[in-house]
């Protein structure tokens, strides 16, 4: 069978990969090339590219950074920031991306799902979902890229999930705003309640800080990835190390 | 030396012909029937769903091209599934190069569809296990097991995951983001003649 995937993400502004807490704050963490090399080699099963920059200022992911990491990896590769029409997404995937990965433009655009699924394929469009949970109930975000521009759009995650998988999604991941940069533990609560609603493949987002933390996503929820930032661009855990501990724990990994 | 990589409108080219030049041989992008007639090795990739890219091979008038292609031929994922005599994406007629049917994963048996990610491919034929090893999968279409499947995994039911007659060779995993495995599958492909 299929096995679980870990998906290091790079966000990056202005041509250097950063990290926020709780999409704020964001420092420079590392080159862009150099660390999609790290992790490829080092065991990733897929990565993930994120201008966070593109989707606030209305502009489409920089593209000159798209093929330079196509250029120096051999695993899956997705992209997001900013894509808002069967155009941009072309022109994305034609650089050497597998999937686009679109947040704020959806939400704004529900039918763009669909078009992109008709025109490249499900497995090529995937959702991402930033997701702040106030009062026991889950709420979109969208333009989440900068602290200013970042708004709730009412709009409830379990309603979302249900219709971006009936408009053709491939893919959802579920980033929890309220963990993510923490370091505290993926949100097990949230992702258990929309699992149980998704028939779609999904990836945890937002918490990781110690390799407890993905063995508790696995063994207590069934998402099929789990992606992180912050945890292996300090350097303290490599990707082989974390994929080492979760086959002790029989979770089933590519070694 | 010349790898013919057939441009069949779909996306994604480009990482496949990066594969291909990490491996040192020279590639042309195209859909010009000269130039994947003379090539030395055939590429079809695919992208997309199997009416769209039957549809673009019919239109640049391709499809008596690649039926009587004598080279090495690699279809990879789509590009495997246009094999077959049949697809139920869009109910399309494929090439029929190879017996048997592609059909959807069934949603119904707790599946999640599309498969994706990471999957173990294991091939029947002892000569070839040194190829058994964890192959990049996205698909939501798949053929069973057929007369001519080499290689299968397993996703809800046993499937066939790589596929030989002749001179074509299918695979429905993507070697070029198969990581170290899919560049020993490509020279796999490039050791045929």
């Amino acid at each position: 069978m299929i096995t679980k995937r870990i998906i290091p993400c790079l966000d990056v502004r202005d041509g250097k990969v950063v990290k926020g807490v709780r999409f704020k704050n964001h420092k420079i963490v590392g080159s862009i090339v150099d660390l999609a090399k790290k992790y490829s080699t080092e065991g990733a099963d897929e990565l993930v590219f994120y201008d966070i920059s593109a989707s606030t200022v209305g502009a489409t992911v920089k593209k000159e950074w798209v093929s330079k990491i196509s250029d120096v990896i051999n695993i899956p590769f997705c992209v997001a920031g900013g894509i808002k029409s069967i155009d941009d997404a072309k022109s994305i995937l034609n650089l050497g991306a597998d999937k686009i990965s679109i947040n704020t433009p959806a939400l704004e655009n529900p039918k763009l799902i669909n078009q992109l699924s008709k025109e490249f394929g499900s497995q090529c469009v995937v959702i991402g979902m930033d997701i702040k949970t106030v009062d026991n109930k889950d709420y979109l975000f969208a333009k989440t890229g900068n602290e200013t521009t970042a708004h709730s759009t009412g709009i409830n995650a379990m309603e979302w999930i249900k219709e971006v998988q009936d408009l053709g999604a491939g893919e959802v991941v579920i980033n929890s705003m309220n963990k993510d940069g923490m370091r505290n533990g993926y949100d097990i609560k949230l992702l258990k309640k929309l699992s149980s609603v998704c028939n779609l493949p999904m990836i945890a987002s937002g918490g990781a800080g110690c390799k407890e933390d993905f063995i508790s996503v696995f063994k207590e929820t069934n998402v099929d990835g789990a992606l992180a930032a912050s945890i292996f661009h300090s350097g303290e855990y490599s990707i082989s190390q974390i994929k080492s501990s979760l086959v002790d724990k029989k979770i089933n990994m590519r070694i | 030396m010349t790898v013919a990589i057939i441009d069949s409108g779909g996306s994604n080219l480009r990482s496949v012909a990066k594969a291909i030049d990490r491996l040192n041989k020279s590639y042309v992008i195209t859909d010009i029937a000269d130039e994947i007639i003379k090539a030395s090795f055939v590429i079809l990739p695919g992208v997309g769903s199997a009416e769209i890219v039957m549809n673009e091979l019919r239109k640049k008038n391709l499809v008596d091209v690649i039926n009587n292609l004598k080279q090495p031929v690699l279809g990879i994922c789509i590009g495997m599934q246009i094999l077959f005599e049949y697809s139920a994406e869009g109910n399309t007629k494929c090439l029929g190069l190879i017996e048997g049917d592609i059909q959807k994963f069934d949603e119904s048996a707790d599946l999640k569809v599309p498969q994706m990610g990471w999957n173990k491919v294991t091939f029947s034929d002892q000569k070839l296990k040194k190829f058994n090893n964890y192959y990049y999968f996205a698909n939501s279409y798949y053929s069973s097991i057929q007369k001519h499947t080499t290689a299968t995994s397993e996703y809800g039911d046993i499937f066939t995951s790589v596929v030989e007659k002749n001179n074509f060779l299918g695979c429905q995993f993507h070697p070029e983001k198969s990581s170290e495995a899919g560049e020993y599958f490509l020279q796999y492909f490039f050791q045929k003649s």
